[in-house]
């Protein structure tokens, strides 16, 4: 049987992103076979200094652009002259999805209507934190502020102390989900209409819609869920417990499971005892039945406890540590991790997609070298090498 | 905004249950897609409430159950606006028929149970591909529909400190810890709508469906994949820090002025700096050699913490949080729901959608993130009562006639409300 072509293959698409949310977005384009070509201005995509680096080798090869920028192109091109914005002009002609996460278009001095009228069929995605209208559109966000406004900061943390916030750049990447699915969307409604449009995704907005049910059950009936350290809301015990090596999640959400685990942990007495005989109680009375079960506990490491757990079909989990993730069996023998050869920074292993396709390969390339497409696509699109060295010259490329 | 929405005339048949698998389809279904939720009568809970109301730590408008309470509920009314609703006992020969019928003339199914139960129902995707090869079936179970522990038992909290977030995240020196939003079952939602919509691209060059594994597992490890690589590149695993930053300071969530309200005040540049020294009305602190650049701010972040403090004690979140960005400063006042719900810019924007239902009444829900300038997002209605639509999808769509649609209602098929 042929291989078959790649869901995307046909899609072409200009990244014009400087973070993870407009990066995860064309990476995830990417991987399912659209063509993803990183527009970035001659100093290179900020995205490439960000975050963990390898020490004393490139500069230019951050964690975040090497995961997000795996299997794309990469161009230098400065919109803000005129002959880069002639440039980008042309590669739009021939493009469907342009990504925008850093108002990069309006610093350009480029609309949505202009390019509308110029490419009817182009679909330009406008990933922002706050929106483009609002009293915030012009606010300053980092990750921090978003974890604080959309409602996270304040659930997360130990109610006797001050809330804290999530880890860095799950903002960018619950909007960068976004920014992919409104932009597949688009592709699909063009098949109706012929037309393009602009796919606009606030990251605040991003994280407000993710709560499973605070803000409904505010407007229900008033309620205001505080923070609780790792203890679930409005179920106990679904908590972390700390044990000898860490920390481990367990999750008995039936009544079920709860017998399940209290036989197991050889605690049923406690499910007769009035502090704990009903889950009212049991939240109310949480860190009582905590320091009873602790022991048990304590007196195991997580993979003791999370096999214990799943043999007695209670979900159970070990917090790990990111590095863990490598070790872990069921990714390993999916194969979520591939090995990879990053040209600065060695052998590596890299994500996946998120999901597999039977019907499609997926497309794992590394990230590229700042400018290493640029004299291809240009070509392409009929430049010479004259051309090319003047552009070169007035820092345009 | 005059174009149908994209998803104009796909039909999803949801099985879904609990959070990630009714939030994919909810997106369908906001994109125009019309969605079927199917399920058991029993799947929303007992037909009353046994004990107090308090003891289901209270999902219902103004904390009372109602006389049925399966349709009034908070976390499932959320999750399933626009649906229509159709009772099913899929274990049942009738009940299995009906859901084939349907199946041949839709475009998706999404279920999220554990790997074999579709398979045991007799309606997996070799069964239901051969009645509609265009079908696009998606499996999102926790880790998978192969591998070791594809039998395994998990939710999203288990999930969060599996995927390594928890780790990320804690008390200077403390423990890893939950985030107050579980994201393993939004991300995943999201993931499965990506991949739906991928394999409908892809369908309209083959003519062909096909079965999406979305590991949920793998969905949540794409987010903190960075952090994997970056322990790669340096060797160094990542430590738990409360709100400081690798290396912006100051950077921290702060006390304002009523007890447990926060503002979160952050500074990545020199100017930012500068900025905020001159709204804590200090511009001295500017020429101070202990702050002039960030490693300097960052080695002396103890001393910067108390001068914040000392300014946000006396200001409400929402007052600290517009003095500060008025001057560019990057803050957020920490919102509680009370906070996200009122919220001027979502309320100005209006991210909320306003839906009645017949029996929970008149209420506000998060709407949709995303926009398009367009096509329409559809808010059609609030979530369905349980079986509302049996009729209309058994009679009117399959063209049942009426003698047997009574005979599914007199066997237990189909039922507007749960067993007792």
């Amino acid at each position: 049987m042929d291989e078959p072509e790649p869901a995307l293959r046909g899609l072409t698409v200009l990244d014009l992103s400087a973070g993870v949310a407009g990066s995860y977005c064309g990476r995830m384009l990417a991987v399912y076979g659209a063509r993803v070509i990183l527009v970035e201005p001659p100093s290179g995509s900020p995205l490439r200094a960000a975050g963990p680096r390898q020490p004393g080798v490139d500069a230019e090869r951050g964690a975040a652009f090497i995961v997000n920028g795996a299997g794309k192109e990469s161009v230098t091109l400065d919109p803000s002259t005129p002959t880069g914005r002639a440039l980008l002009d042309r590669l739009c002609a021939s493009a469907d999805i342009l990504l925008d996460d850093s108002h990069a278009l309006r610093a350009a001095g480029i609309t949505w209507e202009g390019l509308h009228a110029s490419f009817p069929r182009l679909v330009v995605v406008a990933v922002s934190p706050f929106g483009e209208s609002g009293p915030y559109a012009g606010y300053e966000a980092l990750d921090g502020t978003l974890y604080a406004l959309g409602g996270y900061t304040y659930l997360t943390g130990d109610p006797h102390r001050e809330p804290i916030q999530g880890p860095e750049n799950i903002p960018g990447y619950m909007a960068g989900a976004n920014a992919y699915i409104g932009a597949l969307a688009a592709v699909v409604a063009r098949e109706q209409t012929g037309k393009g449009q602009l796919v606009e995704v606030s990251a605040m907005e991003s994280l407000a819609a993710a709560h499973q049910w605070t803000m409904t059950r505010y407007d229900y009936n008033g309620r205001v869920q505080t923070r609780n350290n790792s203890r679930y809301d409005s179920l106990h015990p679904v908590t972390y417990y700390e044990c000898a090596d860490g920390t481990v999640a367990i999750s008995p959400s039936t009544p079920d499971q709860l017998e399940r685990m209290m036989l197991l942990i050889e605690r049923e007495d406690m499910l007769k005892d009035p502090r704990f005989s009903t889950n009212a109680l049991r939240i109310e009375n949480a860190d009582e039945f905590d320091a009873e079960v602790a022991p048990w506990f304590m007196a195991r490491t997580r993979n003791e406890i999370t096999e214990a757990c799943q043999a007695y079909r209670v979900p159970c989990a070990p917090a790990l540590e990111v590095d863990e993730l490598l070790q872990h069996e069921q990714l390993r023998a999916r194969g979520f991790w591939r090995a990879a050869h990053d040209p600065t920074a060695g052998d590596l292993l890299l994500p996946r997609a998120p999901f597999r396709m039977p019907a499609s390969p997926s497309l794992d390339g590394v990230a590229p070298r700042l400018g290493q497409d640029t004299e291809a696509v240009y070509n392409s699109l009929g430049l010479d090498a004259d051309a090319l060295a003047g552009l070169r010259e007035a820092h345009v490329i | 905004m005059t174009a149908l929405p994209p998803l104009q005339g796909v039909r999803v048949l949801d099985l879904t249950r609990v959070w990630s698998g009714p939030l994919a389809a909810r997106i369908l279904a906001d994109f125009g897609a019309e969605v079927i939720k199917v399920e058991h009568a029993a799947a929303r809970g007992p037909a009353t409430i046994p004990g107090p109301a308090s003891d289901r730590a209270s999902f219902y408008p103004d904390n009372d159950p109602g006389p049925d309470p399966y349709n009034r509920s908070a976390a499932f009314n959320k999750l399933n606006r626009s649906k229509l609703s159709l009772t099913l006992d899929l274990a049942k020969p009738s009940g299995h028929q009906a859901f084939c019928d349907l199946a041949a003339s839709s475009d998706v199914v999404l279920e999220n149970y554990s790997p074999r139960v579709m398979g045991n129902l007799g309606i997996g995707f070799d069964t239901l591909s051969g009645l509609n090869d265009g079908i696009i079936f998606v499996s999102m179970p926790g880790y998978g529909l192969d591998g070791p522990m594809r039998d395994s038992v998990a939710y999203g909290s288990t999930l969060d400190a599996e995927c390594g977030i928890a780790s990320l995240m804690g008390y200077e020196g403390g423990a890893a810890q939950r985030l107050g939003v579980a994201l393993p079952d939004p991300v995943a939602g999201m993931h499965a709508v990506g991949a739906i919509l991928t394999a409908v691209i892809q369908r309209q060059k083959t003519g062909k469906g096909q079965h999406i594994d979305l590991s949920q597992l793998e969905s949540m490890a794409c987010f903190v994949a960075d952090e994997v690589v970056g322990f790669q590149l340096t060797g160094q695993r990542p430590v738990r820090r409360g709100n400081r930053h690798r290396w912006m300071a100051p950077h921290g969530v702060y006390p304002c002025r009523e007890p447990d309200t926060w503002v979160f005040v952050g500074v990545a540049t020199d100017a930012q700096w500068i900025a905020l020294a001159s709204v804590l009305g200090q511009p001295q602190l500017a020429d101070d050699q202990r702050f002039a650049t960030i490693m300097a701010r960052h080695q002396h972040q103890d001393d910067l913490d108390p001068l914040i403090e000392s300014w946000t004690r006396t200001r409400t979140p929402m007052g600290a949080m517009n003095g500060l960005q008025a001057a560019s400063v990057p803050a957020g006042a920490v919102h509680s729901a009370a906070g996200v719900h009122s919220d001027p810019h979502l309320r100005e924007r209006g991210f909320f959608v306003r839906l009645t239902h017949p029996s929970a009444g008149t209420h506000d829900y998060p709407g949709q993130p995303i926009r398009f300038s367009e096509t329409a997002t559809v808010f059609r209605s609030d979530a369905p009562l349980l079986g509302q639509h049996n009729r209309a999808i058994l009679g009117g769509l399959l063209g049942y006639p009426d003698e047997r649609i009574r005979q599914l209602e007199a066997e237990g098929i189909i039922a507007d409300r749960p067993p007792v």
